[in-house]
């Protein structure tokens, strides 16, 4: 499967297969007018099956959230058919609106209206809490 | 604009200064009559707690305040829906200081994102209770005249009991502090805590199944409850009961000096005859309570008793 490179836009790179659509999402990108190519199941020497996806023509876009999502993620920045820039992802210190507090006795299941943010505890293992009633994440 | 949320939102040095400053105003009483005259506290109570309210509402007049407010969620507006954001914002408007107390963890923090006066967190279900932490941080203060240099037994529901966290947080941080915990092994304290505080920052601790064997060692002895539906038998809550109950006779190997602490309110884990003890502190812990409530009030308010 061929798909066009692109010009200028950002490429993310070596997706945990499977996973584009939901990053999709959490970016925004069905919001955006710009094209967007997903790649499901790419092969991979390094993972086996990757999924890729590509942004054309716009560099500006909050990113932080893949951190959370797949911490193995790159990102390319690619300017005149050239990577200009490539970088891998960090954990984000906050992340908002993403994922939801499942703690029955938070103040976030009854409030209306309210963002759902949550904290980065400890990075070595990966914890975030919640702001409001400071309950770790649960796998989801 | 400062709030009070969770105990630790405060420094060291700010317990200090609210200590010593109730402790003045114990001593001084007549020179703080007035220093909140035309302010008023607001305690919105979202979930009935009179004991705290009580407190708040004295600690306010005694400062020459005055107090509104509703006394559980069905008096006040949330039982029409609204949002605790929309009552605080309502609220501010009509007091220069608030109490909250709510059955929902967090719900004070998202109080004080919308207040535009300094929010006082009275409570959030199972969650935090600073002004709790600061009262017990009172009472060793004045009984023992230091906060540092001593083991502290903390004995009965170390698992579910948040006071007992906060303590063991706020006590953590001075220096030479040894911690003994007394619990059946269904209700020890929960894991994270001894990752987090105790292994972290290098703090003695060691657990312990009764009472007496460690008696003579305390310095202070923090109890509280053990509930009936923390066990899943009723077989094994009667076999460990008693061993968690303070009586006369467990207390006779005990310092001279021991300060014995309860949250309060108290079922039947302190035997009434232990109340005659002068060791026994808990009702003056909620006495304690009001002035660090007067202290804390002030300092989130910036008022200061003239000095002449
Ligand atoms: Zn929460």
């Amino acid at each position: 499967m061929k798909i066009d490179s692109i010009k200028n836009g950002i490429v993310l790179d070596h997706i945990q297969a499977g996973k584009s659509m939901q990053i999709y999402h959490y970016l925004g990108l069905d919001k955006l007018d710009c094209s967007v190519a997903i790649i499901k199941n790419a092969v991979s020497n390094k993972m086996g099956k990757k999924d890729i996806i590509k942004i054309a023509d716009t560099l500006d876009i909050n990113l932080d959230v893949l951190g959370y999502v797949d911490p193995d993620i790159t990102v390319c920045y690619i300017k005149d058919s050239k990577i200009a820039k490539k970088k891998h992802v960090e954990l984000p210190e906050r992340i908002t609106n993403i994922i939801r507090c499942k703690n029955p006795r938070c103040i976030t299941s009854v409030e209306r209206g309210i963002d759902h943010v949550f904290k980065l505890a400890d990075r070595e293992n990966r914890i975030y809490r919640c702001i409001y009633c400071e309950a770790k994440k649960s796998e989801y | 604009m400062k709030h009070l949320i969770d105990p630790m939102d405060l420094s060291v040095q700010e317990i200090d200064h609210m200590l010593h400053l109730a402790d003045d105003i114990i001593a001084h009483k007549e020179k703080y009559r007035e220093v909140c005259r035309y302010k008023k506290l607001a305690t919105l109570f979202f979930e009935p707690s009179t004991r705290t309210r009580l407190s708040f509402e004295a600690a306010m007049l005694e400062l020459g305040g005055s107090v509104l407010g509703f006394s559980s969620a069905d008096s006040s507006s949330s039982a029409k829906g609204e949002s605790v954001s929309d009552t605080v914002q309502v609220v501010s408007g009509y007091a220069d200081i608030i109490a909250m107390r709510h059955p929902k963890e967090g719900a004070p923090h998202v109080a004080a994102r919308r207040s535009m006066v300094p929010v006082i967190n009275a409570g959030d279900g199972g969650h935090n209770h600073p002004t709790q932490t600061l009262t017990d941080l009172m009472t060793i203060y004045r009984e023992k005249g230091r906060l540092d240099n001593m083991t502290i037994g903390l004995c009965g529901d170390l698992k579910f009991g948040r006071t007992v966290h906060s303590i063991i947080k706020a006590m953590s941080r001075y220096e030479n502090i040894h911690f003994v915990m007394i619990s059946p092994e269904e209700l020890r304290l929960p894991e994270y805590i001894i990752k987090d505080v105790f292994e972290k920052k290098q703090i003695s601790y060691k657990e312990v199944r009764t009472m007496e064997e460690v008696m003579p060692e305390l310095d202070i002895l923090y109890m509280t409850r053990v509930q009936r539906e923390r066990f899943f038998n009723e077989a094994d809550y009667i076999r460990l009961k008693d061993s968690f109950i303070l009586d006369t006779y467990k207390l006779k190997r005990a310092k001279q000096d021991l300060c014995i602490m309860h949250p309060l309110p108290r079922v039947n884990e302190i035997d009434i005859k232990v109340d005659d003890d002068p060791r026994a502190c808990y009702f003056k812990q909620t006495l304690y309570g009001k002035y660090i409530r007067m202290a804390l009030i002030m300092t989130l308010l910036g008022v200061s008793a003239d000095e002449d």
